[in-house]
């Protein structure tokens, strides 16, 4: 079934999501950075090295405070501090949190030891490599499918046209939902997590929407249960009770938000890449070899996802005196940028054979669809150097990236040189 | 040449099944195993040691059969 729905409530009340913070620009990015100002995204690279070699953990005071550590060793700390830090809310905000420690909103993301093993190892079998890996067939026409809907244009915006598509579509078959509500998942992973600087009223109205669309396909689900992973949670039980609608809704709310605005940002900072570096992107033409380390590496570089943690409990850190409920923000493609952790940090060097990227977080939190992931963009990447041999940036300065925890171009128009 | 992992670090990124599929399998959870003791067979060797390098939690170890010390040797970072 479908849920039918305004195309104008999509992106909210507001209409397009703001691109300034609520807080208005920065001023310093050591004493007052902000995620959500659109030039943190944009000159992240810069931004984290700076703060590297002077202040490698920042705060602000926006959102009743928040740290930024940016080296791989801090972050890698906060990672595996699971006493000092709580999951409980990882999107940074400046409302009030709802959903309580140890479940959380979104279980297991959400979730604190112990509950979260328990919650985390339920989704894990329908993740592991021997699940996944038959999906390569259904993404490669899903991709072919797309290139060939392009047909002979000579401009393309690969972000939309292309990168957007493959991961919603993917998630949808999986949890069994209407492949032509596509465009709707989309505008609430939009609102979500790019709209960090809404009303919490239009945040919250956001939820409820996604709320109300999810609670008609759990019932739709009831009456007509089927292979998929919206069957599977429901018949899924945690200490031998099933479990309840709202840890159903919070996992399905999971794997919607965070399985398709980074796949989308990782398969489109690669192509931004290839398209920006013509010597790299005619190398992997004349090296097919390379694939396998080229897509680790640019998993490393262009890493899109920044996780947060709320401290848990009052602590110093290295000198820092964290607060109970601050934000400490964890991102980890500054952790892969660090020198300190890699040799010739800066660079994109497609033949790296050492890579112990965390672009999928580290310890108990590792992303759980890192393998879907790590397909949907090895394919999608693929496919689009095959059909297109060469392309470049049609525009450099059109390249519009997202705003918030989520890295990635939004709108990258390609200029077609070549194609098979 | 023996590879073992350390089953605590292990948090399923599969790094090492995708590099050395001979000398890893995984299981129903995506959580990496070795296969049978953990012996190297000859010509793989260099497999192993990407497995090794390429563990983001650091949970491989490497060792020479009559040795008992991990040789990871290709520690890029501090890591953990």
């Amino acid at each position: 079934m479908t849920y039918q729905i305004d195309s104008d409530e999509q992106t909210g009340d507001d209409g397009e999501v703001s691109q300034a913070s609520l807080y208005g620009p920065v001023t310093d990015w050591a004493t007052d950075f902000d995620h959500a100002d659109p030039e943190y995204n944009l000159h992240a690279h810069e931004i984290w090295a700076d703060l590297r070699a002077t202040c490698p953990v920042a705060h602000t005071d926006r959102y009743n405070g928040a740290w930024l550590p940016v080296t791989h060793a801090d972050v890698t700390r906060v990672a595996y501090d699971t006493e000092n830090f709580t999951s409980r809310s990882v999107v940074v905000n400046t409302g009030e949190i709802v959903a309580e420690a140890p479940i959380g909103g979104a279980p297991p993301i959400t979730s604190d030891p112990p509950f979260h093993h328990h919650a985390r190892r339920l989704l894990l079998p329908p993740f592991a490599p021997k699940k996944i890996d038959p999906w390569e067939d259904d993404v490669r026409s899903l991709c072919t499918e797309l290139l060939d809907e392009m047909g002979d244009a000579e401009l393309v915006d690969a972000a939309v046209d292309y990168a957007q598509s493959i991961p919603v579509n993917v998630i949808a078959r999986m949890l069994g939902f209407p492949v032509e509500d596509a465009d709707l998942f989309r505008g609430f992973v939009h609102d979500i997590l790019e709209g960090v600087n809404r009303s919490q009223a239009a945040r919250q109205q956001s939820f409820e929407r996604l709320d109300a669309y999810l609670e008609a396909q759990i019932v739709d689900h009831e009456q007509n249960p089927r292979d998929d992973l919206t069957t599977f949670l429901m018949s899924s039980t945690i200490f031998d009770q099933p479990l309840s609608r709202e840890h159903v809704r919070g996992s399905i709310v999971l794997l919607l938000l965070a399985g398709i605005d980074t796949t989308w940002s990782a398969i489109g900072s690669s192509i931004w890449h290839l398209a920006s570096h013509p010597d790299d992107l005619a190398r992997l033409v004349a090296e097919p070899d390379l694939w396998g380390t080229a897509i680790e590496e640019l998993l490393r570089v262009y890493a899109p996802v920044t996780m947060a943690r709320m401290v848990a409990k009052d602590h110093d850190f290295d000198g820092c005196a964290m607060k109970v409920d601050e934000w400490v923000l964890l991102p980890f493609p500054a952790a892969n940028l660090d020198p300190a952790a890699f040799e010739k940090a800066d660079q994109v060097i497609l033949d790296r054979e050492e890579n112990r990227h965390a672009a999928f977080g580290l310890g108990i939190h590792r992303c759980l669809g890192s393998n879907l992931a790590r397909l949907e963009v090895r394919i999608a990447v693929q496919e689009f150097v095959k059909r297109f041999p060469k392309f470049e940036l049609a525009d450099p300065g059109a390249v519009r990236w997202s705003v918030g925890q989520i890295r990635g171009p939004r709108e990258l128009p390609i200029r077609i040189l070549e194609r098979a | 040449m023996r590879v073992s992992i350390d089953s605590e670090k292990c948090q399923g990124h599969n790094r090492c099944y995708a590099l050395a599929p001979e000398l890893f399998d995984v299981d129903d959870y995506g959580m990496a195993m070795v296969i049978g003791d953990g012996t190297v067979p000859g010509g793989v060797e260099d497999k192993a040691r990407l497995a090794v390098a390429n563990c983001p939690e650091f949970a491989i170890a490497m060792s020479d059969d009559d040795a008992s010390a991990a040789t990871a040797g290709f520690a890029t970072g501090s890591g953990s």
